[in-house]
């Protein structure tokens, strides 16, 4: 099967241990994931005021090139891009007059977009229409008291109108990863917001959250955090290093990609990873569980 | 020499002319008296220097093109450019890397991009200059070298960018990076290269030199291409 897959600007540079591990993880699913030709960044966050519709271009304009593809189901990785995009979607349904103006505006591009033309699905969503029966058969490695805790944040829950699961209780991360042999841990903090962008201007309300949610992590027995987010992905590793700075009896604990756990048990090769982009290096604990 | 020419008024930095119909914006000018220094060039459309801004009667949309290439319509509104004032900024290319974090370096103001095309629109070459200033923007090099290789950096996309981007400049460094850093290596260049340097044809060159012009055109009108 083929899908259309954008999969915006991180995954390119950054999140290359995203993009690295769950493509051949669809491969083993013969999900072949086709990526947009000559896709435009979704402008990273849905623009919430409302007199700034420039800002909703670049998501319309790359689900216009979902539809003018033919193949209208566009497969997101980034929580960020899912959300942006998704709720591109909701703001073009619902609001005819802008809509119109939007049009008005690409009136050179000849495609227009509706909202109904492009179903956006998430990864996980995926791995969950394929199903656990499906996912276990793939499994090749068997691991023993590996804690996961997966962790949401904001943008796949929230809000609800594009959750991918309920926004309060969300499960969808855990049932993937328990089909594929996987304990995980519940931690009250699995649905908090990392403060995504303050990092730019207040980076101590990061500190703050990032401290909070890794504390809470660790308390309840993880040995990893997953996650499906490349700025939760950056807060939560990399800020961690800057907390261990100020407090020396901080506990520090490894971030993946949920993508990169599942691949590492059905046997795909390890070198897609990319171990080098992480701060917190989370090779130790995949070699003592046989990950590695 | 123009009485049986239909004319057509134009409007040049806001003076009236009556210009000869089917001329380019150019040639209009000239015919209105101006002598053209800056701003032109090839008057070919090769070159990139003529950029012009104008505005059709009854339209209230400013255009660009080339003033080479445009031809006037009548009530037209014209407003040569001597030159882009864009910021060029100054890098060495033998230090750099071929990635995001260079153009993040030189060009931050490419992440500013909301994709809304008007480069793309003010480009007379017809290139997608938005798709590549959004290769740029997720890292890919190459996929930018190649969009913008038609670029004859008449700076049109710039002058209109509500993001301030600098699309032109930004292509030309697209480029420059995939030339020296990601570009396939031809060993045969390099072979070639220390053969002219070491003066293996030095003979040869000194022979073509001598020669009339008359035994030169002979030559070379009757040689064969000889390919490995």
């Amino acid at each position: 099967m083929e899908i259309s897959y954008f999969p915006g600007c991180t995954l390119k540079t950054n999140g290359r241990n995203f993009e690295g591990t769950a493509l051949p993880l669809l491969e083993l699913f013969d999900i072949h994931a086709k990526e947009l030709d000559d896709w435009y960044c979704c402008g990273v966050s849905f623009s919430q005021s409302a007199d700034n519709l420039m800002q909703q271009i670049a998501p319309i304009r790359t689900l216009v090139k979902a539809k003018e593809s033919g193949n209208t189901r566009l497969l997101t990785l980034c929580a960020m891009c899912y959300n942006t995009l998704q709720r591109a979607i909701f703001f073009i349904k619902s609001d005819e007059d802008k809509r119109d103006i939007i049009h008005d505006f690409m009136y050179r591009e000849g495609t227009k977009f509706y909202g109904d033309e492009v179903e956006v699905v998430h990864l996980l969503t995926l791995l969950k229409e394929i199903g656990s029966e499906e996912i276990k058969k793939r499994v090749k490695k068997k691991v023993d008291e590996f804690k996961i805790a997966p962790y949401y944040g904001c943008m796949l829950l929230r809000p609800k109108e594009v959750a991918i699961d309920s926004s309060n209780a969300p499960e969808i991360m855990e049932e993937i990863l328990e089909a594929a042999g996987c304990e995980t841990t519940y931690f009250p903090f699995k649905t908090e917001c990392c403060a995504s962008y303050q990092i730019v201007n207040n980076s101590e309300i990061v500190k703050a959250r990032t401290k909070k949610i890794v504390n809470s992590a660790v308390k309840n027995g993880a040995d990893v955090i997953v996650l499906s987010c490349p700025l939760c992905f950056y807060n939560l590793d990399e800020i961690q290093i800057e907390i261990k700075k100020e407090d020396k009896n901080f506990k520090t604990i490894p971030v993946l990609y949920f993508t990169q756990i599942l691949a590492l048990l059905m046997g795909i090769k390890s070198e897609v990873n990319n171990f080098s982009l992480h701060y917190i290096d989370p090779t130790p604990v995949l070699k003592r569980k046989g990950l590695l | 020499m123009t009485e049986n020419r239909m004319m057509v008024r134009v409007q040049i930095m806001g003076e009236s002319y009556e210009v000869p119909e089917g001329s380019t914006i150019i040639m209009a000018m000239e015919y209105a008296g101006y002598q053209l220094k800056r701003g032109i060039g090839c008057r070919e459309g090769f070159c990139g220097a003529c950029a012009t801004l104008y505005r059709e009667k009854n339209d209230y949309k400013i255009k660009g093109g080339l003033a080479c290439q445009t031809v006037v319509t009548d009530g037209m509104v014209i407003a040569q450019i001597p030159f882009v004032p864009a910021e060029k900024p100054v890098y060495n290319i033998t230090e750099l890397t071929p990635d995001i974090d260079t153009i993040k370096a030189i060009f931050p103001t490419v992440f500013r991009c909301v994709a809304c095309n008007t480069c793309t629109k003010a480009c007379p070459q017809d290139m997608e200059v938005m798709d590549y200033i959004q290769a740029l923007k997720r890292g890919n090099i190459e996929r930018a070298a190649d969009l913008s290789f038609d670029c004859i950096r008449c700076g049109l996309c710039a002058l209109r960018c509500p993001a301030e981007i600098v699309q032109y400049h930004a292509g030309t460094l697209a480029r420059r990076l995939y030339g020296r850093y990601l570009a396939k290596k031809s060993p045969e260049i390099e072979e070639r290269i220390k053969e002219v340097k070491e003066g293996a044809y030095d003979g040869e060159f000194e022979e073509l030199e001598s020669m009339s012009r008359e035994k030169l055109s002979e030559k070379y009108y009757s040689r064969e291409i000889k390919l490995k």
